[in-house]
């Protein structure tokens, strides 16, 4: 069973995306959105969590980091950048969605 | 694919009113299925006809309802989260004696079961809220 866990919080805001790297299991998908992309910064506390999660794919959704000035460059390693229709098929492509809200 | 969507959160308050819808009409223009929008919690403000933003912003819910025009999608408001926000349709004002409506025609509001059987009749339940 391969679950999309969607995080739509900043990690310094609230405790969804500590929660969610708590419970995520190999061969499922993290999509980081809304205020969740700030997770996928290069030199943040996440980067590490991101980077030590072991056959977890990570995504983050373009329109949220333009919105927030968050450039490709300053993106985590590894963290594929996707566009609404990406969110789409993240979600058909999964057998569930776990949404950390 | 047959999604169904679940709105927790209020229009004009994050980002959740605009992620749901954002991906509602992406998931459309791929071709797939939205069996039903629920709006729970504070959700339920996205289905006011009385809302009116300033010109040069989004209208969260004209664009649902355009949305559903164009797609026939199925907007339900929860009953119980309606009537404690003052969302009113004719059969609330009426057994509840209320002297208006608010509720936008495009939206109608049912009880919790309509989440349910969404999330039993579609492939995917996806949740935006806070």
């Amino acid at each position: 069973m391969s679950e999309l866990h969607t995080v739509n919080k900043s990690p310094f805001e609230k405790s969804s995306f500590n929660s969610c790297m708590e419970h995520v299991l190999e061969g499922s998908a993290v999509l980081l959105y809304e205020d969740g992309v700030y997770a996928a910064i290069k030199g943040t506390a996440a980067e590490g969590k991101v980077k030590s999660a072991q056959g977890v794919k990570f995504y983050a959704l373009g329109p949220d980091l333009s919105a927030r000035g968050v450039a490709v460059e300053r993106v985590t390693d590894g963290v594929e950048i996707v566009d609404y229709a990406g969110f789409v098929d993240l979600a058909a492509e999964h057998d569930k969605v776990v949404a950390w809200v | 694919m047959k999604f169904a969507i679940q709105v927790n959160e209020g229009p004009y308050q994050h980002q959740a009113a605009d992620s749901a819808y954002l991906f509602t009409r992406a998931a459309l223009e791929k071709g797939h299925e939205i069996f039903r929008v629920f709006f729970y919690h504070d959700g339920v403000g996205n289905g006011t006809r009385l809302t009116t933003p300033p010109q040069d912003d989004r209208h969260i819910v004209n664009r649902w309802a355009d949305l559903a025009e164009k797609h026939g999608l199925d907007l339900v408001l929860c009953v119980a989260a309606a009537q404690r926000r003052g969302l009113v349709d004719d059969g609330e004002a009426e057994r509840n004696g209320k002297d208006a409506t608010n509720i936008h025609p495009k939206f109608r509001i049912s009880g919790l079961g309509q989440l349910i059987e969404a999330a039993v009749q579609s492939d995917r339940l996806v949740v935006f809220g806070d």
